[in-house]
Parts: C-alpha cells; structure tokens; sequence
C-alpha cells in the first residue's frame, strides 16, 4: 500500500489464513493495521500483489459474493437509522444475502449471550451507547454468516465483563463450525494473547519502513 | 395582442431608475454604505441586459437554426459551469458530468416541448426556443447544484454507514441508494416548492409579462402550466443524470467508496483553468 506520493506503508507481506485460525494483527498505532483489515475486505485498494480466498484470487469473486464471505467490522460501529432490529435485518435485504433470513430468535440468544436482553431490539440505534452500538454491529456482521471475520479493535468501548463475553462468543463462533478463521487487531497485548492462535507484528523499523514478522 | 401593450422608451427606463435614488439617499443619510454597492449592481445589470436585447434582437432578424442552436450551446454552457460553481466539493469529471446532464435534459425536454407540444415552426423559431430554454435551465441549474452537493456531502458524512453496508456485502448501488434517493429529493425541492404556491404566493414572472403584453389572463395561465410541467420534467431529468454520473465517479467497479476522490474546490486541480474563470453573470 503507498499513498500518492509517499513512502510504502507495507510491502512484501504475506500470510495465511486457515481454518479456525485467530491471527491476531499487533503493531503501534498508525502502522496501518486498519488499512490491512480495509485491504483484505477490497475497501482500499492495493497497490502491488494479490489476495485469494479458498485458492481463488479476489478478482474472481463477485465483490460483494467476497465481502459476504470476508466481512470487515469497522472499528467506529456505524449503525443505520432505524431500530436495532432494523439494522440486523438490514444485511438480509441486500442481493447477496437473498437466501438467507433474519432470525429473530438467533439475535436474541446472542444478545443475551453478551449481557443483554431482547428488548434492546426494540431501541432506537441513534440512542445506543458506544459499546451498545459496537455490541449491535458485531451481531450484524455476524447473523448472515460470514467465513473470516476481520475485526478492528472490536472491544474498544466495552467494559470489562462485556469484553470477556465478546471474547468468549467469538470463539465459539470460530470454533463452531469448519472453515471459519478470524483477523483481530487489538492495542492490549492481553487480550491477544487470549484469543490468538497466531501473531502478525507490524512495525516501523529505524529507517521508517515497514516490517511484519509472524509469531 | 399587442393592443394595449404600453411600450417603454428610454425615458422611462431613466425615470425607474429614480427609483433607486431614494435608496442611495436613505444609505447615505444613515451612512450604511449600500449605496455604491446599490448603483453598481444596477449598472451591470443594465448594461447585461442591454446586451442580451441586442444579441436577441439579431439572432430574431437572422432567424438561423445554427445560430440558434449554437446560442442554445452557449447558454446550457454557462448553465453546467454555473451548476457546479457552488458545489462545496469537486472531482475529476464533475464539469463534464455537470454539461451532460443539462444539456441532456434541459434540451430533450425543450425539444419535446417545441416539436411536440406547442409545434412552433420552424422549431428553432427563437422567439420560443431561446426564452423556454433559458427557464428550463435556470431550474435545472439550481436543482443540479443541490442534488450533486448534497450527494456529495451524504457520502463524507455518513461515509462509515455506507461502507458498513459494503463490507456486509452490498453492491455499490444498494450502498449508495439511500444517498442516491436522498439527493434527488433535495434537489427536487425548489421546484415542488414554487409548483405548491405558484399563483397563491407568487405569481410567476413569465405570466406576470405575458399579461403586461396583453396576452389573456386564461391563456398566460396555459402557458405558464406547459413551462412548469417543462421545468419539473428537466430539473428531475437533470438531477437524475447529476446524481447517477456522480455515482460513477465515486465508486469504483470494486465496489469502492473513492471519497479520495473528492477535493475541495480551493485545492482544485482537475478543471481547466478556463473553465475557472468564466463566472456566469447576474440573472
């Protein structure tokens, strides 16, 4: 990735995501984990190498068909007007999702899962506290199945015992099923160890470029 | 027609301006420093208009289609630089996409209207065409200008929602409708504005002058519903094609937000530097 007219972010990174992996990306603020996430979901685009998934590279996915299966959650909780039902559902209205439907019952455990009751559905987004509305968006990505979760900082504006929960579902959420891998970035070292299989470190070396190495 | 149509000579132009007079007194009596700006608003105004007359009055005695058409060029011009001028954001294109969606609409609907509806001959008559076309851009223009504005505004501000429905796996259109609907309803507003009271707060300028001319009341009124019929047609038309070229502008076939594609007009360096300077004169 190199922006018009300045030094490369990264270059000559590669890694792999298999089955049930938990690769957790590491580095200092403003390395440019965000941008990885946003490149590996094709929402920046790269300036030089290839991205496949399941052996096929990216440009021969439908885009959305590829963003169905590898679904980034940004680390601000963007959440549409309307009810929090109303933004679960939302995913099931687009094209890409018309085989599946919202299942109310599912949103309901989950939210329960996390320390909340099913009346949250009934709120309004826009009066969502900032950990409620991560809470919220976490579960949109989550309800129409995707395969790869890249999840950006997805604890930031928790507490504490809501963080654990988030972690402890995720997991599961790995584990449940074959063929479901996850991408993390975390600024607590902690909080990686306790989810991550694996480590991808960026950092900036001396000389300002950037360097990975795996762990 | 003309019965009872009071022609104006320079006499009474002069004697309108007096007018004004009473305003430069008053701003200098209270020294609220209106006056200069007062006169020489006046003065351009005058001399604009007098020009326009003269270059009207030619193209009427010349009655040739190119000349009329390339005047018609001229103005939707003027109309697609103007459109763009009070956008608060740019991007590579947006003057080309400006001209096409005014041209676009504003001379389909024009054409119809000459051909088609009221049947003039010869259609390029321009007696008809030149002052049907200059309303139907006059809207078009603003309802252009809000529509591409507020597309562009909707995608920065809520550029997070839009990408969210990205990565859940929308297309770029289902990730865009929203704003996409949006801007065509802010653009339409104007227009569906003066529709609402027209004739109960305002009384529109073109039956105003058909009925100084003498023209019936009844008739003016017939007229003046055929323009805004035009004018709702093309300002919805224009719109449509602002919005949908700059939807193609900013997403990309990967289904990309491209908001780097955006600039403020301070740091522009995607238009002419001619197209920079031509600054549309007053109405």
């Amino acid at each position: 990735m190199v922006p018009a007219g300045e030094a490369w972010i990264w270059r000559d990174l590669t890694f792999d995501l298999k089955a049930r992996d938990r690769l957790a990306v590491a580095g200092p603020s403003g390395v440019g984990k965000t941008l990885l996430l946003r490149a590996v979901a094709g929402l920046d685009p790269l300036d030089e190498g290839r991205i496949a998934l399941e052996d096929r590279p990216r440009e021969s996915w439908s885009i959305p068909a590829f963003r169905s299966r590898v679904c980034y959650l940004h680390q601000r909780p963007a959440l549409l007007d309307g009810s929090v039902e109303e933004n679960l559902r939302r995913p099931f209205a687009l094209e890409v999702h018309r085989s599946r439907s919202f299942d109310e019952a599912e949103a309901v455990a989950l939210l329960e899962r996390l320390g909340r009751s099913g009346d949250l559905l009934r709120q309004r987004a826009s009066n969502l506290s900032g950990g409620e509305a991560q809470l919220v968006a976490l579960l949109r990505a989550l309800l129409p199945g995707p395969s790869i979760l890249l999840l950006d900082e997805p604890t930031a504006s928790l507490d504490a015992e809501t963080t654990q929960r988030v972690e402890a579902m995720i997991l599961e959420w790995v584990t449940a099923s074959a063929g479901r891998a996850l991408l993390w970035t975390s600024h607590d070292p902690s909080q990686l160890s306790r989810i991550a299989t694996r480590r991808l470190v960026l950092e900036r070396g001396h000389d300002g470029a950037a360097r990975h190495r795996e762990t | 027609m003309s019965e009872g149509y009071l022609s104006l000579g320079a006499g009474e132009v002069a004697l309108s301006a007096t007018l004004l007079l009473v305003n430069v007194g008053l701003s200098w009596l209270l020294r609220l420093g209106l006056g200069r700006r007062l006169l020489v608003a006046a003065l351009r105004m005058t001399v604009q208009l007098l020009i326009v007359g003269q270059i009207l009055r030619w193209i009427f005695a010349v009655e040739e289609p190119l000349l009329v058409i390339g005047l018609a060029m001229v103005m939707a011009t003027f109309a697609g630089i103007a459109a763009v001028g009070r956008t608060s954001r740019r991007f590579a294109g947006i003057y080309w996409d400006s001209l096409i969606s005014v041209m676009g609409s504003s001379f389909v609907v024009t054409g119809i209207a000459l051909i088609g509806i009221l049947q003039i001959h010869p259609w390029y008559e321009p007696r008809y065409l030149v002052p049907l076309l200059g309303m139907v851009l006059g809207n078009a223009l603003s309802g252009i200008t809000l529509a591409g504005d507020r597309f562009m505004d909707g995608l920065v501000d809520r550029r997070d929602s839009v990408e969210a429905l990205l990565s859940l796996g929308a297309t770029r259109w289902e990730a865009a409708l929203d704003e996409i609907r949006g801007a065509l309803r802010i653009g339409m507003i104007p227009t569906l504005n003066s529709m609402a009271v027209m004739g109960v707060v305002s009384l529109p300028g073109m039956m105003t002058g058909q009925i100084l001319a003498g023209a019936a009341p009844a008739d003016a009124v017939r007229y003046q519903i055929v323009i805004m019929f035009m004018i709702a047609s093309a300002t919805a038309l224009g719109i449509l094609g602002m919005v949908l070229l700059s939807f193609r502008s900013l997403f990309d076939a990967g289904h990309r937000l491209r908001l780097d594609r955006l600039r403020m007009p301070g740091s522009l360096s995607d238009s002419l530097p001619l197209l920079r300077r031509i600054r549309p004169g007053g109405r």
